[in-house]
């Protein structure tokens, strides 16, 4: 592994990666298949080894290489297949696909027409990942465009542009340049505070204590977050070459990632990466010989969403019990083990080689708002005809998002409400649609930009049951440290329980506010702060979905399980008797062929087991 | 000191600079209320009681936690801050066992101050409760978290001020409970019942286990019921009747529990005075022998206090040699009432029911150790704490403080010298042995009777006498001896010395080692010293009020006419008819003991 030990090494390397990468994707058949863990969980990795093995049995491995990339973003449609020269972008692809991709396309004879991406709105074929209408609005900076690399190869990286960055900033800049490209270009945390980056790397530059150090933070907590996922899975080194221009500028000598502990790919991705720099001297003593010196450990969390929070976080790798403590004093100031620390969020990181390559400052500022610069990587789930990760300049629009974007609506529902910034954030309604998405405009809507989950909700989704679901998340996460949130929290969801539950009086709504303001302004950080966000923001928009549950003791939605009935119309029952037999509880009978099958409520579940296996549709939710 | 302006409620006040909200409101007079907050010890704003609105900052603040700065402008009262601090309290209420009226902790419970300052009138939110542990399995510490706030300060003083660290927060959220690892019972862990923690627990979550009860049963059961009294409740007890902290309250000790109907009233400091000749004359045969070139275990570790042997017990199983073979004065004016005594007033020991009123939680255990125990009785049959004296004194209905001074009984175990009662303040084991180990090798009193240099609350203390030409076994030895003595409180400092010790690299002959911080004067029995109890004044001194129970030990030691226990005329008389003499083969079987060398964390069955 040839070690490069200056500047102009790093340079010929960069030369000649890029140079090697358009050679391989204009070369002969070059097949790359999504192995991050998603696709992983479709059985990508038989896809692969399946090609593997109709390639090596007709001995065709000079001509036909096989390899896996990172994410492509559409998730809901993978396994992918990507293969060059042409650039065709194969999905939902099976392991029996395989032998059809071999034999027709990396034979020579065209495209297979079944595995290419079809419209679902009206059926158009694109058979070139940038003309998918998924991507054209999107504009990939922390995801890297998208492009097909392995993740474990850092000459591929190289070859898409990694590490030139971090080249122009060791020849030609100081760490003084750093900060102040960092505060003209408006980068804002992406974690989910917004805080101008900038502004935070300066204070710690500042500090006296020569003793810095840098922390990346993936413990990505938000249920139904994935991006630092999917940017540590695809392109670590994107993380590494981040930390790296970061720590140069406030002046830090280690940095720590900090992973939680169910993201065991990610992981061992990033400390692939991490001993290969060293390896090669990008990482270590005096890097490249010159007068910066930084190295970087993984430290895994072990399942707490609090460690999210930069003082718990910080707890957690001194190795105590992950609680946060009260700021001031700030860790730029006092952070770890009292030293000066600088905490960013993995796609804070992400865009850094963005702006730092030659012309990327200017080209970074021209996008997004005038508050809000560059790009936001969104995870879009729930009820949408295209989940997965998509990044969008700041000013695109909810609708865009949802509509353009993510395909709209599954199985032609209505829109209901998009919840943003997770346990911390709030819903978006109808009126919200035109929003330009920046961080002001979300707070000002009443929620947040949060690390960038975005779920989808139709007219099926309880708005209730929404804003119970994220509190009991946050009653499972809370340290239990301050009273409001230890104790506050489970009082919420109490009240919450006897709403969905058709138990509640109208003066426990007020209760219900009441709380949620004191626990607001009252815990020590921010998941107490945020927790009555989702309550909140639905009581406000959806005030008439809670007084039905509390004074007409319906769920509108069909949702809550106490006010629900599942009913077998006896007039058009076809006597199968097939709900009888699938019914987990035996609480349905009738006499097949004779009688109409009843459902006893009093010992009926709410499972829906019964409506979904009956064949003749005459099972209503009522 | 630098002072800046910032504004209160509007009002421009000048505030010392480089304080907490919290400090520089009290600079002129505001008084914040708080929960959680100790001086030094807890300080993270846990309880967000005493929450205050800063003028810039989006939600409201602890003013604990947060420094001010030129210009700030904090409102210490508005309706938004008085609204928050009710619903901190009313929530931690709705968490918390409804039983004050009979809890240990009625009158003494910084919550229940938190409540009546917050002026809450109804509980508004109510629900389930987190699932109690409940731990009564010590005869010392007892546990019960159902009235736990989370506030830390036990886990915080058992892990930093004693360096041991049993408690710690476990689970997470509602269910977060504070206890041993693995949630165990305190007696399945090393846990030495210092009760540091119950000290400064704000309710009645940590709290000792009660003994009062047994003195009427054992009195209705018509034993001759005899009570001894330690050096440092007399120091303490009359904070129990609200008198300052610190007065010395002896006299009226004594009528009191003359007036509580025991048989005799005698002074655990006689029996200090006992171990100083003890332990005194074995120092200085492990000396004789070091001298020589025998192989033999110095330094000498005192062995009085119980927390401290358990401590030894559990972390230096190789040193338990080191410890002095003396049993406490506890124990041995115990030993001696269930012989000496008994045989002297024609009774038999399982007759007698003694009884101590201790500065200290692990006595209670102490009492209960095998070999402070016979078949058929047990050396000390019950021990109570200061508080409970308090209590016992209150339930009798005597009014302490228009009681006149009594004294003690001096007719066969009375009489104690002022070196017997400085054992209450840490130093004053060493101070009380240096004027008899002196007297005996020099063959004359000691210059001045107070030695400077162990005096104080000080962590860690040293000193060196120098001992011209000893006399060993009577005769002069020719031998110059420089005697080094360290002095340490705290099992955290005391660590520090047995680890010089394990290394082989320790410079000292003598080692007293106090359990608690500062001596038996802040042992876990003593009264209640605690923020939310405390006046105003006296809030924001706290660091200087324990100096004030050890003014009170050295103001007894001075007021005594004989300040050397080995001119203590009952002592000589005890030697010379029943003991012999120091170490004699009798005073080994009554009044020294042996240890045991005790695994942290036995296994036990799930």
């Amino acid at each position: 592994m040839n070690r490069l030990t200056n500047v102009q090494d790093l340079k010929n390397a960069l030369a000649q990666a890029k140079q090697d990468y358009q050679k391989l994707l204009n070369g002969g058949k070059v097949v790359f298949v999504c192995g991050d863990t998603g696709c992983l969980a479709s059985h990508s990795q038989e896809v692969k080894e399946k090609l593997d093995e109709l390639v090596n049995a007709e001995g065709l491995q000079d001509n036909i290489k096989i390899m896996y990339a990172g994410c492509f973003g559409l998730c809901s449609q993978g396994p992918f297949v990507k293969v060059y020269p042409e650039g065709t972008l194969y999905r939902l692809v099976k392991p029996s696909d395989a032998t059809l991709i071999f034999e027709k396309d990396l034979k020579g004879f065209g495209i297979v027409e079944s595995l290419v991406f079809k419209n679902p709105n009206d059926g158009t074929i694109y058979a070139k990942q940038e003309d998918i209408p998924f991507y054209q609005k999107q504009k990939a900076i922390a995801m890297a465009d998208f492009a097909p690399i392995e993740p474990d190869n850092i000459d591929h990286y190289m070859g898409i542009g990694g590490y030139e960055a971090l080249c122009r900033v060791l020849e030609t800049k100081t760490g003084e340049d750093v900060i102040s490209i960092a505060l003209d270009s408006g980068l804002r945390g992406r974690g989910g505070g917004g805080y101008p980056t900038g502004v935070k790397w300066r204070y710690a530059r500042m500090q006296q204590d020569p003793q810095k150090y840098l922390i990346c933070n993936l413990d990505e907590g938000d249920p139904g977050a994935f991006m630092d996922r999917a940017i540590a899975e695809r392109t670590p080194h994107i993380i590494l070459e981040g930390m790296m221009i970061a720590a140069y500028g406030i002046g830090a000598i280690r940095g720590f990632i900090y992973v939680r502990a169910e993201y065991p790919t990610a992981s061992l991705r990033l400390q692939q990466a991490i001993d290969l720099l060293r390896t090669k001297g990008l990482l270590g003593q005096r890097i490249l010989g010159t007068e910066f010196s930084f190295d970087i450990e993984i430290r895994v969390g072990a399942g707490a969403f609090v460690c999210g929070e930069e003082t718990a976080l910080m707890a957690s790798i001194e190795g105590k019990r992950g609680m946060p403590r009260s700021k001031p004093p700030f860790p730029a100031v006092k952070g770890l083990w009292g030293h000066p620390t600088i905490i960013n969020n993995v796609e804070t990181f992400a865009n850094l080689p963005y702006i730092f390559r030659p012309g990327g400052l200017e080209a970074y500022k021209a996008i997004g708002t005038e508050k809000s610069k560059g790009t936001k990587v969104f995870s879009l789930a729930g009820k949408i005809k295209n989940v997965g990760l998509v990044e969008v300049p700041m000013g695109t629009t909810l609708r865009e998002l949802i509509f353009d974007i993510g395909g709209g609506i599954e199985k032609g529902k209505k829109f209901k409400a998009i919840q943003t910034g997770g346990p911390s954030g709030g819903c978006l309604t109808e009126e919200d649609l035109d929003t330009p998405i920046d961080f002001d405009n979300l707070i000002a809507r009443g929620s947040m930009m949060g690390s960038g989950g975005a779920i989808v909700m139709d007219e099926d989704n309880c708005m209730v049951d929404v804003a119970k679901f994220y509190l009991e998340f946050i009653c499972d996460e809370s340290c239990g440290k301050c009273s409001p949130c230890r104790i506050g929290t489970t009082r919420m969801k109490e009240i919450l329980d006897k709403i969905a539950s058709g138990t509640a009086v109208m003066s426990d709504l007020d209760t219900l506010k009441e709380l949620a303001i004191f626990i607001k302004d009252a815990s020590l950080c921010g998941l107490g702060q945020t927790a009555p966000n989702p309550v909140l923001s639905t009581l406000t928009k959806f005030y008439d979905e809670y007084k039905a549950h509390i004074i007409d003791k319906t769920c509108p939605a069909k949702v809550c399980k106490d006010l629900i009935q599942y009913r077998i119309n006896p007039d058009t029952c076809k006597k199968c008797g097939i709900c009888a037999i699938h019914c987990p509880v035996n609480c349905i009978s009738g006499v097949r062929g004779k009688e109409a099958y009843v459902i006893d409520q009093m010992a009926c579940i709410k499972c829906g087991t019964c409506l979904s296996s009956c064949p003749f549709d005459v099972i209503r939710k009522v | 000191m630098e002072m800046i302006t910032v504004k209160f409620d509007g009002q421009e006040y000048q505030v010392p600079r480089f304080v907490s909200i919290l400090e520089a409101a009290r600079s002129v007079g505001f008084d914040i209320p708080t929960l959680c907050h100790y001086k030094d010890l807890v300080e993270t704003g846990a309880c967000r009681v005493c929450l205050v609105e800063v003028k810039g900052m989006k939600a409201l603040t602890t003013s604990c936690t947060t420094p001010v700065h030129e210009g700030m402008e904090i409102n210490l009262h508005s309706p938004r801050v008085l609204r928050a601090r009710r619903h901190s309290v009313e929530l931690i209420l709705s968490n918390h066992v409804n039983d004050c009226l009979h809890c240990t902790a009625n009158g003494r419970c910084e919550l229940q101050k938190a409540a009546e300052k917050c002026g809450i009138r109804e509980i508004p939110f109510e629900g389930q409760i987190t699932t109690p542990s409940i731990d009564r399995l010590s005869p010392s510490i007892r546990r019960n978290s159902s009235k736990c706030i989370l506030c830390g300060r036990c886990v915080e003083v058992c892990k930093k001020a004693q360096g041991i660290g049993i408690l710690d927060f476990i689970h997470r959220g509602f269910e977060t409970v504070i206890g041993p690892a693995e949630n165990r019972s305190l007696t399945q862990v090393p846990c030495i019942y210092c009760g540091q923690c119950v000290n400064v627990c704000p309710t009645g979550a940590l709290y000792v286990h009660e003994e009062v009860h047994r003195i009427q049963k054992a009195q209705v059961d018509g034993k001759h019921v005899i009570v001894q009294v330690a050096p440092a409740v007399r120091a303490s007890l009359g904070e129990e009747f609200d008198l300052p902290i610190g007065t010395r309250v002896t006299g009226k000790m004594c009528t009191a529990l003359k007036r509580l109907g025991f048989e005799r009233v005698y002074d655990t400091n006689f029996t200090a005075d006992l171990t100083v000749m003890e332990e005194g004359t074995e120092l200085l045969t492990r000396l004789k022998k070091h001298l020589m070139g025998e192989k033999v275990a110095l330094p000498q570790v005192t062995s009085c206090s119980p927390g401290w042997v358990n401590f030894a017990e559990y972390n230096y199983h190789e040193l338990l040699d080191h410890l002095s073979t003396c049993k406490s004065p506890q124990m041995m004016m115990g030993a001696l009432v269930k012989s000496y005594y008994a045989q002297k007033n024609g009774l038999k020991p399982e007759d007698i029911f003694m009884v101590s009123v201790m500065p200290c939680t692990a006595k209670k255990y102490e009492k209960t150790r095998p070999e402070m125990r016979h078949k058929t009785y047990a050396d000390v049959d019950a021990v109570i704490t200061t508080r409970e004296l308090g209590d016992y004194i209150k339930s009798c209905g005597i009014d302490f403080l228009s009681l006149p001074d009594g004294e003690f009984d001096m007719d066969l175990l009375g009489d104690y010298s002022g070196a017997g009662a400085l054992f209450g303040v840490t130093g004053g084991v060493t101070e009380a042995a240096l004027r008899t180990v002196y007297a005996i090798t020099q063959g004359h009193e000691y210059g001045k009777v107070v030695f400077e240099s162990v005096r104080g609350l000080k962590g860690i203390k040293e000193t060196t006498i120098p001992l011209k030409n000893i006399i060993i076994d009577g005769k002069r030895s020719g031998i110059d001896l420089d005697l080094k003595i360290a002095v340490v409180s705290s099992t955290k400092n005391a660590k520090i010395l047995m680890d010089q010790v394990k290394a082989g690299t320790s410079p000292y002959h003598f080692i007293e080692i106090m359990g608690c911080p500062g001596g038996c004067i802040n042992g876990g029995g003593q009264s209640f010293i605690k923020p939310g109890l405390l006046t105003f004044q006296e809030k924001i001194t706290m660091n200087d009020l324990l100096m004030k129970r050890a003014r009170a030990i050295y103001e007894e030691d001075s007021s005594r006419p004989i300040r050397s226990a080995h001119l203590n005329p009952l002592i000589q008389n005890l030697y010379q008819e029943f003991l012999g003499y120091p170490n004699s083969e009798l005073a080994h079987q009554l009044l020294h003991t042996h240890y045991h060398a005790r695994t942290p964390f036995p296994n036990i069955e799930e």
